[in-house]
This record gives structure tokens, C-alpha cells and sequence, in this order.
């Protein structure tokens, strides 16, 4: 008898799979329901971002950061354009200040709408993905009006951002925000006091505080452990440090708190806007730096000014050198601590560009979360780790 | 002519075969285009509680586009997984969908609208609902694949489970009919909404409706397909009709249920105020109405819950349900004992 062997179940799960939230692989062992070992297998997207800087002016390298977290496309440019910024020794003027911390929280409030409602609909909620998708539609506007595109925006430059808001932006804002805090209050009474919600979600992945600083957390999961690590509070960039607004943190590190923090987040990102626009109103001026030897002039500029056309044919072919140096920058990205590793040898194109993603090192933790229990919480897990393969595989 | 017309139809076996068959038409064909607008119906309720539009293009607001489905389903390629086993993986769905038809026989409509009159209605349909499950554990097995496999186990254990407290909900309604003649079940309501079974039996209509959820595989009991997790449970590997299949069969067993509870605690054709203006509907109209009414809830608990886990699903049926409906049987049973309401047969 005793020699009997019970096998499990070995099961791919994904890349091609509903819940695996773009091409993340796991092979997942089973016992019956039971989930005994979940191994990511990652590298189905990556396409080599990093080597690619590599030989790309500092200007080119931009639009890559849109492309590695596609759900939050300028938080990313955002800590690449600080490196650069911190390489050159420029700061961006006040206005471009306040326009990148603007859109940091409607990228922010992107992030989180994506990966809440898709989190609910990895528990079986299948509403909560639409309405918040329909939000999602309405700020991604916002990005087509500043940069011409809905995603890979390529906004945030180093020295400031590429241009002034549009007229009567700043009022359309305005309304967006008193429209979504009822949708947002909708959305939630939808999950929150959700009994199956609850069931499918408390209790399970408990990340404790200690594991969550092992593991290399950041972000909303490590604040849903109990950890305020924030870096807009503890190394404030741009005008964060001039912004009223909480951090909420979680008790228990499960599923339902980090789902918890991201909505309360979204509700204190508004809280950062409603303070931008209002700042935005009154201050005026450039919106990047004003040196012809980093930014480009204007159009209307190069059609009379020699200078102005070399200037903007020597940017757009050359590029601008940056001083040899090196520098970790990092930014509070929705997913988490997003850091750009920079080192220039003095050329025009970035000697060393690593990127440190957020997804990373939570993906690492799935398998410590999901160990024990059942399949049907591998994917609750999943979604309130809020992972996105651009940014992981790179 | 209209004497040897009849005999012609009750004694003669020739006229006998074309009166089933047509008896049988003008239920099936019905109930199949039900079906076909219970799809569209849902699609469109759904998409009203997600704040979308939901099917619109095909024909006026969307009208064709069952049809437009459909044949599609019936264009596309069967294709058989090579490692499946051919034979049960097409004799799977047939299963599925023709156990989800053939109950309809002992279904009243209105008074004296069914195929077959027996006595044992309500075992009959509980003896058909059960097989059901095969159709479902056969696809998952033959389909040889680990999602498919998975969602069988997990259907064929759900569906086991919640049929046991629907077994006692049945018990309950039997006992105060006293007879297993579905028609008889209607007629003891017989008398305007009070005397309907769902006001003194209002927790058996509940866990009813619940495990009739969970009976069809629907949401938030929707498991063995649940896209999170199993991709499309049993039915993973199937494409073009024998998917379809399913498909209806699964819509078929939503209205069939929603027929059951209309007849067992809504009083099947009875019209609610049993008064003049009312009383000239036709009873099969009461019927539709009230089968609507529950297939809305089905529509509307889709759109608005998540999805249980599987041992959370399990804990509910063998816990909660079976004992409160075992407890309301015994209770219904004194109260009819002791209070003197037993049925006289």
C-alpha cells in the first residue's frame, strides 16, 4: 500500500490563456485542486529594450519606457526623463513640473482602473472591466490631446514635457473628475461588501511585511503589507513634495487589501489632480527647458531663425551628449518602484540603460503566494499582483 | 369526416407517429428558437448592466444575429483533437443536448398542453437532468485535455451536489401537491398569487433558484467553464456545432429550470389575480411571463456576481443547502401532519 504514487498534475497555463494577463507562462503542478508549485516562465515578450537604448539618442530612447508597462506609459518616460534630467544637471520649469504630475496620476488612475476591474473579472466579476474601461477611454483622450496618441504617449521629455495643454483642458478635467467618483463609488459597491468577492479574495496570498521587503515588493502590494513606502513621500520628485495627500496602507497583505489600496489610491491620485489643475491655473511659462542646445525651438521659430533650424536639425539627427555619469533613478510607478539605472560615457546615446520593473520581483513572489492553495486563487493572485509582460520581459 | 378524422389519429399507429411527431414539433421548434432568443436576450440584458449596447448590427437592433451565430456554428469545421477519442468526443454533445430537449415532454404549458401526462413527472425530469452530466463528463474526458478534464470533474461534482438539495426542494412541493403529476403541481396553486408555493415555501424557491444556478453552470456557480482558470472548462477543445451544442444545450436547461420553478412555485400557467381582465390571457402566456421573469434573474445575477471557488461552491451545497432543505422537509411534513393539511391522493 504504501508504495502507491499519487502523481500530479502538471499543467501549462498559458501563454495563450485568459487569465495569464498577457504571455505569462506557468507551469503549474497539481494535486486534485490544489496548487503545488507554480513556475513562471517569463521571456515570450521580450524584445531587448535595454540593448536597443543602447545605441539610440537619449531622445529616441523615450518612446521604448511607452512600451515596457503599456498600461502606464508616462510613469515610466517620467524616471527616464529624470535620469536624463539629473545626468544633465537641468530641472524641468515649474509648469512642465505640475503637467507631469498631472498626468503621472491620470497614468496612475489608468493603472489602477485596468488592474482592479481585471482583477475582479479574474474572481468572475465580469461588469466592473466595462464601466471602468469607459473611464479609461475618457483619460486616454487626455493623452491623445497632449501627445497625438492614446498610449505610447512619448510626452514626458528630459527637460520638461514635449507640449503646453491644450485650451479648455484643464476645465474638461474638472469634469471628468466630478463624473468619476461616482463611478468609482459604483465599482465599488459592486466588490467591496461582495460576499463571494470577499470569499474569493480575503485571505488569500497573504503577503506578510517581512516577506513582502524579501521578496522586493513595491508599491501598492508593499503598502498593502502594512509597509508606507511611498516614493512621492519619502524622495519627492518634481512637485510631489508641494501635494497634499495620503498613503493608504493595508493591514492584512491579502488579495482584498490590495485591492483596497489601489481604489483608495485612485481616490487620492484625484485628490493630486484636483491639486495640479489648480496650481496649473496659475502657474504660467515654459513647459521645458529653455536651452536651444536640449530642446527644440518652435516651428513657427524655424521658419525665420538660421540658428533655430541647426539647432533642430543637430537634435533631431544627433541628439544632444550628456556628461559621463551615472545614475539610479527612480519613480513611484502605479505597479511600484520603476527605476532607471543610467550610465552616459559623455557620447549622445546611453551607454547603460537598466531598467528595474516593478512586475519583477512581485512575479517572483507568485509562487510563494499561490503554494497551497487552490487553482481558482492562482488567478485572484495573479491579478491583484497586477502584472504586465512589457515591463517584466522588456 | 371529423369522427373518422379522430380515429384516424388516436387508433390508427400511422395517424398516432404523426401526431407525436407534430406534438413533438410544436414544442421543440419553440423551444429552439427560445433558445436562440434567450442568447440574444441575455447578450442584450448583459450588456445593459455593463453599459454597452450589446448585439446591434445584425438585422433591426440585432434581431438576426442568433441566426447569424448559428450558422456560423453550423459552417465552421468540426475539427477532433488528434489525441481525443473521436467517437465519444461527438457523441458528448449530442448527449448534452438532447437530455436538455427530451425533458421538455412532461412540461405542462397550460391546462392539458403536454406531450405526456405521467404520473411521475417530477422524477422524470429529476432522472434526465442527471444524465445530463454525462454529456459533460464524456466531452471532458474525451476531449484529452487537462482544462477540459478539469471542468468535467468540476461540473460533474457540482451538479451531483446541488441535485441532491433540488431533490429536496422537489420533495417539499411534492408533499404539499401530493402527486408527482407536474399538471397536478400547477392545479394545487390553482386560486390567484397567494396560493402560490413560492409565499409558504419562500427559502425552498431560494436555495431552488440557487442550485438551479449552479445546475446549469451558471454564474456565480459557472466553474467548470470559468475563463479564469480553465479557459472554457469541458467544452475547451470544441469548435463549430458540436460547441454549439452545448451552447444550446446549456440555454435549453436554463429555460427548462426556469419552466421547473415557474410550475413549482409560481403556478405554471395559472394567471397571478384569478379575475376577469386577467383570466383571458392565455395560461401558456402566464407561463412564458413567468419563465422570462426568472431567466432575467439568471441574465441579471450574471452580470452582477463573481465566481465562486470550488470548495467555497462545495461548502455551500453540502452545508448550507442540504441541511436547510432537508430541515424545511421534515418541517413541511409536520406542518402538513400535525396541522391537517395533508393532500387527500
Amino acid at each position: 500500500m504504501s508504495d502507491v504514487e499519487i502523481k500530479t498534475l502538471t499543467m501549462n497555463f498559458g501563454p495563450q490563456h485568459p487569465a495569464a494577463h498577457g504571455v505569462l507562462r506557468l507551469v503549474v503542478e497539481m494535486d486534485g485542486e490544489i496548487v503545488e508549485r507554480c513556475d513562471p516562465h517569463i521571456g515570450l515578450l521580450h524584445r531587448g529594450t535595454e540593448k536597443l537604448i543602447e545605441y539610440k539618442s537619449y531622445l529616441q530612447a523615450v518612446p521604448y519606457f511607452d512600451r515596457l508597462d503599456y498600461v502606464s506609459p508616462m510613469c515610466q518616460e517620467h524616471a527616464f526623463a529624470l535620469a536624463v534630467e539629473k545626468l544633465l544637471g537641468i530641472t524641468a520649469p515649474e509648469r512642465g513640473q505640475y503637467i507631469r504630475v498631472l498626468f503621472s496620476e491620470i497614468t496612475r488612475i489608468l493603472n489602477h482602473l485596468l488592474n482592479v476591474t481585471t482583477f475582479a473579472m479574474d474572481t468572475g466579476a465580469l461588469t466592473p472591466p466595462l464601466w471602468g474601461f469607459e473611464q479609461r477611454e475618457l483619460l486616454m483622450e487626455y493623452y491623445e490631446q497632449v501627445s497625438g496618441s492614446r498610449m505610447h504617449a512619448a510626452y514626458f521629455r528630459p527637460g520638461g514635457v514635449h507640449q503646453d495643454l491644450p485650451d479648455g483642458m484643464l476645465d474638461s478635467m474638472d469634469g471628468w473628475i466630478k463624473q468619476f467618483i461616482p463611478v468609482l463609488k459604483d465599482i465599488e459597491k459592486l466588490l467591496n461588501d461582495n460576499r463571494i468577492f470577499r470569499q474569493r479574495t480575503v485571505d488569500i496570498g497573504v503577503v506578510s511585511a517581512e516577506q513582502a521587503l524579501d521578496w522586493g515588493f513595491s508599491g501598492p502590494l508593499i503598502r498593502a503589507s502594512g509597509i508606507p513606502w511611498d516614493l512621492r513621500k519619502s524622495q519627492p520628485y518634481d512637485v510631489y513634495d508641494r501635494m497634499d495627500f495620503d498613503i493608504p496602507l493595508g493591514k492584512t497583505g491579502d488579495c482584498f487589501a490590495r485591492y483596497l489600496v489601489r481604489i483608495e489610491e485612485m481616490y487620492q491620485s484625484v485628490r493630486i489632480m484636483e491639486q495640479c489643475i489648480v496650481a496649473l491655473r496659475k502657474v504660467g511659462g515654459p513647459v521645458r527647458v529653455d536651452d536651444r542646445k536640449l530642446s527644440p525651438p518652435r516651428r513657427g521659430e524655424m521658419k525665420g531663425s538660421m540658428e533655430a533650424l541647426i539647432h533642430h536639425f543637430k537634435l533631431y539627427t544627433e541628439g544632444y551628449k550628456v556628461p559621463a555619469g551615472e545614475t539610479y533613478t527612480a519613480v513611484e510607478a502605479p505597479k511600484g518602484e520603476f527605476g532607471v539605472y543610467l550610465v552616459s560615457d559623455g557620447t549622445n546615446k546611453p551607454y547603460r540603460c537598466k531598467i528595474r520593473a516593478p512586475g519583477f520581483p512581485h512575479l517572483q513572489a507568485l509562487e510563494m503566494m499561490t503554494k497551497g492553495h487552490q487553482l481558482a486563487d492562482m488567478s485572484a493572485n495573479i491579478g491583484s499582483l497586477d502584472i504586465v509582460f512589457g515591463e517584466i520581459d522588456r | 369526416m371529423s369522427a373518422d378524422l379522430v380515429q384516424f389519429f388516436t387508433v390508427n399507429w400511422l395517424g398516432q407517429a404523426i401526431l407525436m411527431v407534430a406534438q413533438c414539433l410544436a414544442v421543440t421548434v419553440p423551444l429552439l428558437v427560445a433558445v436562440a432568443y434567450m442568447t440574444y436576450v441575455d447578450r442584450k440584458i448583459w450588456a445593459a448592466i455593463q453599459l454597452r449596447r450589446g448585439p446591434n448590427v445584425v438585422g433591426p437592433f440585432g434581431l438576426l444575429q442568433p441566426f447569424a451565430d448559428g450558422l456560423k456554428l453550423v459552417l465552421k469545421e468540426t475539427i477532433v483533437p488528434s489525441s481525443a477519442n473521436g467517437v465519444l468526443f461527438i457523441i458528448a454533445p449530442m448527449i448534452a443536448f438532447m437530455t436538455a430537449l427530451v425533458a421538455w415532454a412532461v412540461v405542462p404549458f397550460d391546462n392539458g398542453w403536454v406531450i405526456a401526462d405521467i404520473n411521475v413527472g417530477i422524477l422524470y425530469l429529476f432522472a434526465i437532468s442527471s444524465l445530463g452530466v454525462y454529456g459533460i463528463i464524456i466531452a471532458g474526458w474525451a476531449s484529452n485535455s487537462k482544462y477540459a478534464f478539469l471542468g468535467a470533474l468540476r461540473s460533474a461534482a457540482q451538479m451531483v451536489s446541488y441535485e441532491v438539495s433540488i431533490g429536496f426542494v422537489l420533495i417539499t412541493v411534492l408533499l404539499c401537491v401530493g402527486s408527482l403529476n407536474l399538471s397536478d403541481v400547477v392545479l394545487a396553486q390553482s386560486g390567484g398569487f397567494w396560493h402560490w408555493f413560492f409565499l409558504p415555501l419562500l427559502p425552498m424557491f431560494v436555495i431552488f433558484f440557487v442550485s438551479a444556478l449552479a445546475e446549469t453552470n451558471r454564474t456565480p456557480f459557472d466553474l467548470p467553464m470559468s475563463e479564469a482558470e480553465l479557459v472554457a472548462g469541458f467544452h475547451t477543445e470544441y469548435s463549430a456545432m458540436t460547441f454549439g451544442l452545448f451552447f444550446l444545450g446549456e440555454y435549453a436547461n436554463m429555460i427548462l429550470l426556469s419552466a421547473l420553478g415557474a410550475i413549482l412555485f409560481l403556478g405554471g400557467w395559472m394567471s397571478p389575480i384569478p379575475y376577469a381582465p386577467f383570466t383571458y390571457v392565455p395560461g401558456v402566456v402566464w407561463f412564458a411571463l413567468k419563465i422570462a421573469f426568472l431567466l432575467f434573474v439568471f441574465s441579471w445575477t450574471k452580470g452582477t456576481l463573481p465566481r465562486y471557488r470550488y470548495d467555497q461552491l462545495m461548502r455551500l451545497g453540502w452545508k448550507v443547502f442540504l441541511p436547510v432543505s432537508l430541515g424545511w422537509v421534515v418541517l413541511t411534513a409536520a406542518v402538513l401532519q400535525f396541522g391537517g393539511w395533508v393532500p387527500k391522493p
